[in-house]
């Protein structure tokens, strides 16, 4: 079992015949995705990575069965990609895409909360069910299938995270990176809710950074509602006021929201166990196993 | 991007705002010049991006001309919070007898601009609401609508604002949020919003910044911002010249990663082990050698730093592409400035592992050990 992703996933890749797109669609295929079809306007017709390329996200979802999209969209077109994807109908869009602008993901974000489609991203990694597939940029090798699941802002610190748990032989059921902007379409509490209602997913590791205050209420939700463990880590404890670390959502305001301390304790209030280190982290993932 | 205070001040003029007549100086003798054109008394504001100017004495009135050409001469130059200034505003001096507070933001948690307006105008609003709360009417606006004019209303209206001046007020609340949305703002406002004893509304200072990411369909904000100078260190400089995210901390570890999140954790890394992070270089997806060479040259320039700590795990970015960025940016010194520690995980590290000069840099296998190798040689070097 997973979340978001298994063996009925069939993807369109948005964008397959950029470099990127194409680039990844190459490797999905590899890891043994479903990658059914392209969609690029003004090249229907052409194959790409040994799948055809539609000039309509809908006439690819028709004619291949598809139920998912990946994006590969550059930032100035991703915000109508992402539109046209969420009108497809599908069942999950992936939008790895860094950089849209901010009100363009207003009205994205506004469009997708009248429908039933679960959008992750932008500026995300992608999500991963290991051993089945995977949509997105995630390097396939370091993960490996069991039973915790992984959320996560950040790209690199979820690879971080997921190779101590595999190098210890702890597994995980799916990997999901919300990405790092200040609008996206999975929080913390969307991606919660997914391992919570999941069976195989035995703990949950919760990768949160300072910025907004989505880390403190899905520290709530835990409280509140999850029986499965949680096992945190937040990045930024060492973050000035009033300097974007990186990620256009990742900054402490100058009034002092969105503290590394504030979602420290929020989460510790709540029973999840914040590691100091990604391998303190892993320590607590095995002992709340 | 921020724009200045005059550039701001003419976006909003353009789109109907009342602002105060004022003229952009560079020398004192044009100060003057203005300032007397204008007539006195004026304000001679300093134009730089810094909070708190009037306390900081980048802003003062001058009655007449011989304190016009002493107030431009002392801001004129002067070290503004590390900023010199190198322009001043020229304005009338307001007459004022009450300070509204107006402005637009987006609030991240709900997906959704906010529109704000408060009787408690003139101060730091920050602090207004974190004190006060109440004293901020605040009505969202739904982004596949926009702001309705009874959204406008009612917000000025809920702030307590004067009956007789709402509907100048929500009316320029109206452009201010029509003037965010054309221009792609993070933030507009207006504070503060002044109001004289004959009931005008004046905007007498203004703040427009906006979101990089939109800046390509903004030629016109793109034209601003090339006629301000740089601000900021010339280390900041160099990082915006290589398109590096890149923040100058106090402390004497460099650090390059790759994903700011992974960046973030080598520094509360350093800091966990006891050292002082003296920097945060992102040097993002995929980087090439080129970009790799860029970042070490980047925080060698820094003369705080002691230590080097190289952490990169792969996804998109080759370990092969870092190794060979390493060797050329260091094979080029007789002697390597600072001590440099690698960890490289991920894609193609193995090979990478095998292309490393490894007389020039010390290898780690885990990010703890590498970390804690550059905290050592920071101590040693700091001695």
């Amino acid at each position: 079992m997973s979340v978001l992703v298994d063996e009925d996933t069939r993807v369109v890749v948005q964008g397959i015949t950029g470099g990127e797109g194409k680039f990844h669609a190459e490797q999905m295929i590899e890891y043994g995705t479903n990658v059914v079809a392209g969609a690029v306007p003004g090249k229907g017709g052409q194959e790409v990575a040994g799948v055809p390329v539609y000039d309509t996200v809908e006439q690819a979802a028709k004619a291949e069965d598809a139920n998912a999209s990946v994006v590969f969209v550059p930032p100035a077109f991703a915000g109508d990609a992402l539109f046209e994807a969420l009108d497809a109908p599908l069942d999950l869009v992936v939008a790895i895409t860094e950089g849209i602008p901010t009100q363009d993901m207003a009205r994205v974000k506004r469009k997708q909360d009248e429908t039933d489609v679960h959008l992750v991203g932008p500026n995300c990694p992608g999500v991963i069910t290991p051993d089945v597939a995977k949509l997105g940029i995630l390097p396939g090798n370091i993960f490996s299938s069991g039973d915790v699941g992984l959320v996560s802002r950040s790209g690199t610190l979820t690879y971080q995270v997921v190779d101590s748990l595999t190098q210890r032989g702890i597994g995980q059921t799916t990997a999901i990176g919300i990405g790092g902007d200040p609008i996206i379409g999975t929080s913390f509490v969307d991606a919660l809710e997914l391992f919570e209602a999941d069976q195989d997913t035995k703990a949950v590791v919760m990768c949160g950074e300072i910025g907004g205050e989505d880390e403190e209420q899905a520290a709530r939700y835990i409280g509140e509602y999850m029986d499965t463990p949680v096992a945190g880590f937040i990045a930024g404890r060492t973050a000035p006021p009033g300097k974007r670390m990186g990620h256009a959502g990742a900054i402490v305001s100058g009034s002092g929201t969105g503290t590394a301390e504030s979602k420290i304790n929020a989460l510790e209030n709540n029973g999840v166990p914040v590691g100091d280190t990604p391998e303190e982290v892993a320590d607590n993932v095995e002992d709340l196993l | 991007m921020r724009l200045h205070e005059y550039q701001a001040k003419q976006v909003f003029a353009d789109a109907g705002i009342p602002t105060p007549a004022a003229q952009l100086a560079d020398t004192v003798d044009d100060a003057v010049a203005a300032a007397e054109e204008i007539g006195y008394p004026v304000a001679i504001k300093a134009q730089v991006h810094v909070g708190g100017r009037g306390k900081a004495g980048g802003i003062k009135l001058a009655e007449n001309e011989a304190e016009a050409e002493e107030y431009a001469e002392d801001i004129l130059g002067m070290d503004l919070k590390g900023y010199e200034v190198k322009r001043v505003l020229v304005e009338e001096a307001v007459d004022f007898v009450n300070e509204l507070y107006v402005g637009v933001t987006m609030d991240r948690g709900e997906g959704e601009p906010v529109a704000m307006v408060s009787t408690k105008g003139g101060v730091d609003i920050e602090a207004v609401a974190e004190e006060d709360p109440e004293a901020i009417a605040r009505e969202h606006v739904d982004p596949a609508f926009g702001m309705h004019p009874y959204q406008a209303r009612k917000a000025v209206y809920d702030a307590g604002v004067d009956r007789e001046l709402a509907r100048d007020v929500s009316s320029i609340l109206q452009t201010l949020y029509q003037i965010w949305d054309d221009k792609d703002g993070s933030d507009a406002e207006i504070n503060p919003l002044m109001i004289t004893s004959d009931d005008e509304v004046i905007a007498a200072d203004a703040v427009l910044n906006t979101d990089d990411d939109a800046l390509f369909r903004h030629p016109d904000l793109v034209e601003m911002e090339e006629e301000g100078e740089f601000e900021g260190s010339e280390l900041e400089e160099k990082a915006d010249e290589y398109g590096f995210d890149y923040v100058r901390l106090d402390g004497n570890v460099g650090i390059i990663g790759n994903g700011a999140g992974l960046v973030m954790t080598t520094l509360d890394l350093v800091d966990h082990f006891g050292g002082e992070p003296a920097n945060f270089l992102d040097v993002g997806g995929g980087a090439k050698a080129q970009r790799i060479a860029n970042a070490l040259d980047m925080v060698f320039s820094d003369e705080n730093v002691d230590s080097v700590v190289f952490n990169i795990f792969g996804g998109i970015t080759r370990g092969d592409e870092v190794a060979k960025g390493i060797n050329q940016a260091l094979e080029q010194f007789d002697e390597i400035p600072k001590p440099v520690v690698v960890r490289l995980a991920g894609t193609n590290a193995a090979e990478g592992m095998e292309i490393l000069n490894e007389d020039l840099v010390t290898v780690e296998e885990t990010l703890e050990d590498a970390v804690q190798r550059s905290v050592a040689y920071a101590q040693e070097g700091s001695q």
